[in-house]
């Protein structure tokens, strides 16, 4: 049996409604420690909204999430977070080491400046997404997958338990996706909890062991080979998946 | 601010330039005095040390205005600031410390009621700022007009702060300024980790359990301090030019945000003296004008000729881009088509050439004759061995790319960005590229 401290998350009738319209409902979600999850489901599905409720960046009607069995205050070293790649100006004057040593900022709390230890850390991370060379660079001159890259490596640097990835794989090379994908695998063997809002339905099954999917309820979630199948899509998108992508979405009876 | 290390190219540029600016500002001495026959008589050295004072602090806090995207916020809250001055002063009578609290007061009210607008009703940011701005500032002229009409000769002056004059400041008022400013940067530093991280990211600081709603507070009563430091001197209308002035054109010069706010700050001191100065030779010159004239000069100077993203160099850098491009397609049609036609150094008929290309094959022929790589000869376009050579190189690394974006993952090779005018080879290991070249070889076979 599971007890709460093996569940990486666990959400409680979490609501949050814009002017009065819910974008998520009553959400109750546990996330097993050590899975490597998607969270998938259309456009206006609030499938950024659940991550940013989870996170306290806006504000919750209702409901409540624990980290590890913490509240989020508690937990706050436990988790990692990579926004969506379009919520920053990527013309602000800053270089790609400095991206990513900013992941060290909490850990070093007010008025410390991060030193020749973050440096050597964040060199580190950008190693791992393969952006070494890229250390100096301005971060205006990085493609969109390289972007993400940074990004990425900024949550490396936190050293986190959790990690919420907001849409990693939106509009990137296939260099980076296959880079992210490396980065995802190598965070699950640490035991590390990825959550990944997700669009490419056809990657799920090959990327995630665990799917959560969501239309402002949650619809089904737990083991990708269980739960992703092609009547909870529909569920979830509502008949329009069947003839988009045939047959392929059935990884139940898959190898 | 990270750790030490030796200075990039942008740090010396940067010190460059403030080492320009600072020997200007000592030219202009001897220069102003020989030309305008200006003096710098004790007031004129007073008003100059407050412009400076003033452009310094503004230039380093408007960068963050700028970064922030918050530059009409900025022109709306100088604005709001009037009805402040009029009613400390019906308070207070005319003592600066208390005209300048009644500015921060409104300011900031100018400011909340902007964000209640935003938060409590549908009215888009442009609007709300428009309404506040024109509804404070109305309000302020009113008051003044009132004060006007009151006979009390002290009121006269007071409509300075709707321009600035620079010629009614005395020592006590830069003194003033001036521990105001040392506050304001101190606090700049303290804070400046905090600061960058909420301008660039507030949503990654607020999940880092910065509070960011505190961190962005303080932000803004900073550049609202700062605008009432300078109302003064620049007034309230032109007060948001000098306040985002500095930063604009330092941003065109600096890749970090310590270069920018280092550079913005000399900028803001160099206009806010200069212009001061201007001002000084007549009562009748307003000085906020005068600064902005003077900072503007510095970005034009800065949009048209900076480095990198200066509009010229980026004319040049297109044109540049542009002649490359047209040799390296050119190049490419002629071998392809000298290699169709028996052997690599074959004649290409110039009517077929210029007939694929038009003005892009003149520009590339031009610019390969130059380099040596083809030359005209009665049967038309041939190579030379080293054009041969680079049209080689060129066709191999292609292709080279090519089975790269095929085999990379297959070989479990590193992942390298695709640039297919970049040279693979130089991007990739050696045994790498000898597994490419095997898969090439391979599939001929």
């Amino acid at each position: 049996m599971e007890t709460r401290q093996d569940l990486a998350l666990s959400i409680d009738d979490l609501t949050v409604a814009y002017h009065e319209k819910p974008a998520i409902w009553d959400i109750d979600l546990d996330v097993p420690a050590g899975v490597l999850m998607a969270i998938v489901g259309p456009n206006g599905a609030g499938k950024s909204t659940l991550i940013k409720a989870a996170l306290n960046l806006i504000p919750r009607a209702a409901g409540s999430a624990l980290f590890h069995g913490k509240s989020y205050e508690a937990a706050r070293s436990l988790v990692g977070y990579v926004p969506q790649r379009g919520s920053v100006d990527w013309d602000f004057p800053t270089s790609v080491l400095d991206v990513v040593m900013m992941g060290l900022y909490g850990k070093l709390g007010w008025f410390r400046r991060p030193g020749r230890a973050e440096r050597e850390l964040a060199l580190g991370a950008l190693e791992q997404v393969g952006m070494a060379d890229f250390a100096d660079r301005q971060i205006s001159q990085l493609s969109g997958g390289q972007q993400q890259r940074a990004f990425l490596a900024r949550a490396l640097v936190q050293d986190a338990q959790i990690y919420f990835m907001d849409e990693p794989f939106a509009a990137v090379d296939a260099v980076t996706e296959s880079a992210i994908v490396n980065i995802l695998r190598q965070l699950n063997q640490r035991g590390k909890t990825v959550l990944v809002v997700h669009h490419d339905l056809q990657t799920v099954a090959e990327y995630f062991d665990w799917v959560t999917l969501l239309n402002v309820e949650v619809i089904a979630s737990g083991r990708t080979d269980e739960v992703f199948t092609l009547e909870n899509l529909q569920r979830t998108y509502g008949g329009r998946v069947s003839t988009l992508h045939g047959g392929q979405l059935l990884p139940a009876s898959a190898p | 601010m990270s750790t030490a290390r030796a200075l990039n190219s942008e740090d010396r540029r940067v010190w460059l330039i403030i080492a320009a600016i600072g020997l200007a500002s000592l030219l202009l001495i001897p220069l102003s005095q020989a030309l305008f026959g200006l003096r710098f008589t004790y007031t004129v050295r007073v008003v100059a040390l407050g412009g400076s004072l003033l452009g310094f602090v503004s230039g380093a806090l408007g960068c963050f205005a700028v970064l922030r995207q918050e530059s009409l916020l900025g022109d709306a809250m100088s604005h709001a600031a009037l009805p402040g001055v009029a009613i400390a002063f019906l308070l207070a009578g005319r003592e600066l410390g208390a005209l300048l609290i009644g500015a921060g007061i409104a300011s900031w009210l100018g400011w909340r009621f902007v964000v209640a607008l935003l938060a409590t009703t549908r009215i888009k940011q442009d609007a709300a700022l428009g309404i506040v701005l024109a509804g404070f500032f109305a309000a302020g002229i009113a008051l003044l007009a009132y004060i006007q009409s009151i006979p009390d000769a002290s009121q006269a002056g007071l409509d300075h702060f709707i321009f600035g004059q620079a010629a009614a400041i005395i020592e006590s008022d830069v003194r003033l300024v001036s521990g105001g400013a040392l506050l304001v940067v101190c606090l700049l530093a303290l804070f400046w980790k905090e600061f960058k991280l909420v301008t660039f990211d507030a949503g990654f600081a607020s999940a880092n359990g910065f509070r960011t709603l505190v961190i962005n507070s303080l932000l803004s009563t900073l550049i609202v301090a700062t605008i009432v430091l300078g109302l003064q001197l620049a007034g309230v209308i032109l007060m948001v030019g000098i306040l985002i002035a500095p930063g604009i054109a330092a941003r065109q010069w600096t890749r970090t945000l310590e270069q920018m706010v280092v550079l913005a700050a000399v900028f803001g001191a160099f206009a806010g003296g200069v212009g001061a100065v201007i001002s000084a030779l007549d009562s009748d010159i307003p000085t906020g004008p005068m600064i902005i004239v003077v900072a503007f000069v510095l970005v034009l100077i800065s949009l048209a000729l900076a480095p990198g993203r200066g509009l010229l160099w980026r004319r040049l850098r297109l044109r540049a881009n542009r002649r490359a491009f047209a040799a390296r397609s050119t190049l490419r049609d002629l071998y392809r088509y000298a290699l169709a036609h028996g052997a690599a150094d074959a004649p290409v008929p110039d009517a077929f050439i210029r007939g694929v290309g038009d003005r892009r094959a003149a520009l590339g022929l031009r610019e390969l004759t130059s380099d040596g790589f083809v030359s005209l000869g009665n049967a038309g376009w041939q190579l030379s061995q080293s054009g041969i050579e680079r049209a080689r190189r060129d066709f191999h690394n292609q292709r080279l790319w090519e089975s790269y974006r095929f085999y990379a993952h297959e070989l479990d090779l590193p992942i390298v960005a695709e640039d297919r005018e970049g040279e693979i080879e130089s991007l990739l290991p050696a045994e790498a590229i000898a597994s490419l070249e095997a898969k090439l070889r391979e599939r001929g076979a």
